[in-house]
């Protein structure tokens, strides 16, 4: 199963290094990673993505609270949450596909974030199966370049993940 | 106040933290430490001639002393040359600092002369690490070092300092931290109430139990507890190779240790209890064999203070997560008084053990005839007789080091002191030296085989500068003698590599040095020539016994079997 996992982790030089290294040195599973300061810039936030059943989730959660500049972790798929991904996608925008690309971007209620007389870029957040779902209306016009920031996540209601 | 330059500071703080000896080899990056150390005369450090030496050494003292062992190298190749002893700590959980030298700040990341990337390299091999980014942190730091090594789970801690942050024309202000306090690091200091009284009621209502604990129990320095807990409930015990001599293996409850080369009773003991105490131990390949079938009818308690060692490889069904000492004392307060339930079915439980114990008893080797080679297990019984039992044993890895393990009794912890997890040969002599030093009254020998001596033997130059008596006990038969056991048993005898075809003369060699060394080849030789090495406890003796090359160490697990899946000797399995 797809777990979200948000962590709490020391904003040092080589924390995150640590972090990605555990899920290789481990053989566990990063699909997605996105990391940046918080609020307390000694603080960094990091949502990773992960697939695994039960018996490596927990070696996960435990093995990641090992590591010294964890502070802090919540598997965010233990309860209801909300994720959001961005995406930046450059698609071809020629002739009557002109239109048929702004219409899409209407549909998805994505926005289109720069012009040029071939192509938009297209600005799209939402959760991964809405980006994924976007990507395959988009195909037939003409993807040029995705760039997706991976997902990132928090807890619904009044949980909160702090110090 | 006090200026100190980064140098000093480190020096200074050794001082303050206790440390008496520090192991390791100086270069370029580390000189201005190396400058502090020698204005100094409280900290001793001892020369290696290599600096995996250095790590073992400090490894060595670290598991006999419970403190932890300290070692300083350069940059580059000194500290990469560190990296095997550091990841033979880690597997272990042994506490340890390792100061490294680096090349300059403004250097760093331009592929300088001796430049190694070393937080990258040991990164999966280290408890945590640290870079000095200002001389002024170097107080803190260390002392983060020194508590993130030797708490909660122990650990090596490596510190990377580059050579501008000791320089000596800098100077900050020093004052020994006497606590340090990390927000994301606070070891459990106790189990849960809740889980202990589960577990406690398990270990009552057993009829079959078995304790089953490991090296956690002798670095949580829980074995006197142990002991107690044991003889109060009348359980059998059996420890794994790290946990040795946390319970006397005199004593009629234990059944020995454990796993791939345990005694026969204790496998047995395992496959058929219903239920499991693991105390310290990590349910590791080497002990369970197929996890699939490991122990079918047993509840498993499993009491460790590193929670991601829990179910990581058997599910345990009361997991407790807690340091080995605490956990113990209040099941021995929860154990006070109470009957157990079955005492009939204990009773029984004892008779099937007994019987187990029987079957074996007498059949483990064949005891060399007259006019044939020595068996590498009388070697050991009788260097056991020799030191009454009571000698540091240290191994390097393979054969000799089963053999060691099987055959000497020990009836106290960290008194084997060996590479159980990554199996590190060249481990054994340098890990000696360093036991040596702290305990210069004990008996401390290495028993070793010819393969692993060779791959340390250029410490017996330290050996000879610092004066350090230890006893090697080299089981010589002239091969890899556990990569020839697997060749035997599942390459039908094709020995690739496995041989040891230009041996140098030891005795010549030991000569070189100065030191005495006695050549052994028969039955007669051998315990005379035992009590001439240990009649004086300070000199260095090796003994180079020629034992028989075609001897196998059994038991043995048979590969994806359970626990009871054992051959027996080289025709008999279960």
């Amino acid at each position: 199963m797809r777990h979200i996992i948000s962590i709490l982790l020391e904003n040092e030089p080589g924390a995150l290094s640590r972090v990605v290294g555990l899920f290789s040195q481990r053989n566990f599973n990063i699909e997605t990673l996105n990391v940046a300061p918080t609020e307390d810039p000694s603080l960094s936030r990091l949502t990773v993505t992960t697939v695994g059943d039960d018996r490596v989730i927990e070696q996960i959660t435990k093995h990641l609270n090992k590591l010294i500049d964890v502070v802090k972790l919540v598997d965010l798929t233990e309860g209801n949450h909300i994720e959001r991904e961005l995406m930046l996608v450059k698609v071809k925008a020629l002739g009557a596909a002109r239109d048929e690309v702004k219409r899409t971007v209407d549909i998805f209620r994505a926005q289109i974030v720069d012009v040029t007389p071939s192509l938009y870029t297209v600005q799209i957040t939402g959760d991964a199966a809405k980006l994924d779902a976007f990507l395959q209306a988009m195909a037939p016009v003409g993807i040029l370049e995705v760039a997706r920031t991976g997902v990132s996540g928090i807890a619904r209601g009044d949980k909160v993940l702090s110090l | 106040m006090e200026l100190l330059s980064g140098a000093d500071m480190i020096a200074r703080f050794l001082q303050d933290e206790g440390v008496e000896y520090i192991y390791g080899y100086p270069g370029g990056a580390a000189l201005h430490i190396y400058d502090a150390l020698f204005r100094q005369d409280k900290v001793k450090h001892i020369l290696v001639r290599h600096e995996q030496a250095a790590t073992h050494a400090a490894d060595g003292y670290a598991r006999a002393s419970g403190k932890p062992g300290v070692v300083l190298v350069t940059s580059g190749p000194g500290a990469t040359n560190a990296v095997t002893g550091i990841a033979t700590a880690y597997m272990d959980s042994i506490p340890m600092v390792v100061l490294c030298g680096q090349v300059m700040s403004h250097l760093i990341g331009e592929d300088a002369f001796q430049e190694t990337d070393i937080v990258g390299v040991t990164r999966p091999i280290v408890k945590h690490s640290f870079s000095i980014r200002h001389p002024s942190e170097i107080p803190e730091v260390l002392k983060k070092a020194f508590y993130l090594a030797s708490t909660g789970r122990p650990g090596p801690v490596v510190v990377d300092i580059p050579k501008d942050m000791t320089a000596p024309t800098e100077r900050y202000e020093y004052i020994y931290p006497k606590k340090v306090k990390l927000r994301s690091y606070n070891p459990v200091t106790r189990g849960h109430t809740g889980q202990i009284k589960k577990a406690v009621e398990l270990m009552l209502k057993a009829k079959r139990p078995v304790f089953y604990t490991g090296g956690g129990v002798v670095t949580g320095k829980a074995s006197e507890g142990l002991t107690d807990l044991v003889k109060k409930l009348g359980f059998p015990i059996t420890t794994t190779l790290m946990g040795i001599g946390a319970y006397p293996q005199s004593d009629q409850q234990s059944l020995g240790w454990l796993g791939m080369h345990g005694s026969f009773e204790s496998n047995m003991a395992m496959h058929h209890a219903d239920l499991i105490i693991a105390i310290g131990a990590r349910f590791d390949d080497r002990v369970t064999n197929n996890t699939s079938k490991f122990c079918p009818t047993a509840k498993i308690i499993h009491v460790d203070v590193d929670p991601s060692s829990i179910s990581k490889t058997v599910r345990a069904d009361v997991p407790i997560v807690g340091p080995a000492d605490s956990v113990i004392s209040e099941m021995i307060s929860l154990v006070q008084g109470q009957p157990i339930t079955h005492p009939e079915a204990l009773k029984e439980w004892w008779e099937k053990i007994d019987g187990w114990r029987a079957e074996r008893h007498g059949k483990l080797y064949e005891p060399s005839k007259p006019g044939e080679a020595l068996k590498s297990q009388e070697v050991v019984e009788a260097l056991c007789r020799i030191t009454r039992g009571e000698a540091y044993v240290t191994t390097d890895v393979g054969q000799h080091q089963m053999f060691a393990a099987q055959y000497y009794k020990f009836d106290k912890p960290n008194r084997l002191i060996t590479s159980g997890g990554l199996g590190t040969m060249g481990f054994g002599f340098p890990a000696a030296m360093g036991i040596k030093q702290n305990f210069p009254d004990d008996d401390v020998v290495c028993v070793t085989g010819e393969g692993s001596f060779q791959m340390m033997m250029q410490e017996l130059s330290t050996c000879k500068q610092y004066g350090v008596g230890v006893k090697i006990l080299n089981l010589n038969n002239a091969s890899l003698g556990m990569v020839r056991q697997w060749q035997d048993l599942n390459y039908k005898s094709r020995h690739a590599h496995s041989y040891m075809e230009s041996l140098p003369d030891f005795h010549l060699l030991i000569e070189a040095y100065g030191f005495t060394a006695i050549t052994v080849t028969t039955k007669e030789e051998l315990e005379p020539a035992l009590e001439r090495a240990f009649a004086d406890k300070h000199e260095l003796v090796f003994l180079d016994v020629k034992v028989d090359p075609f001897e196998h160490v059994y038991p043995m697990q048979v590969p994806l079997g359970s626990m009871r899946d054992m051959l027996l000797s080289k025709t008999e399995r279960t």
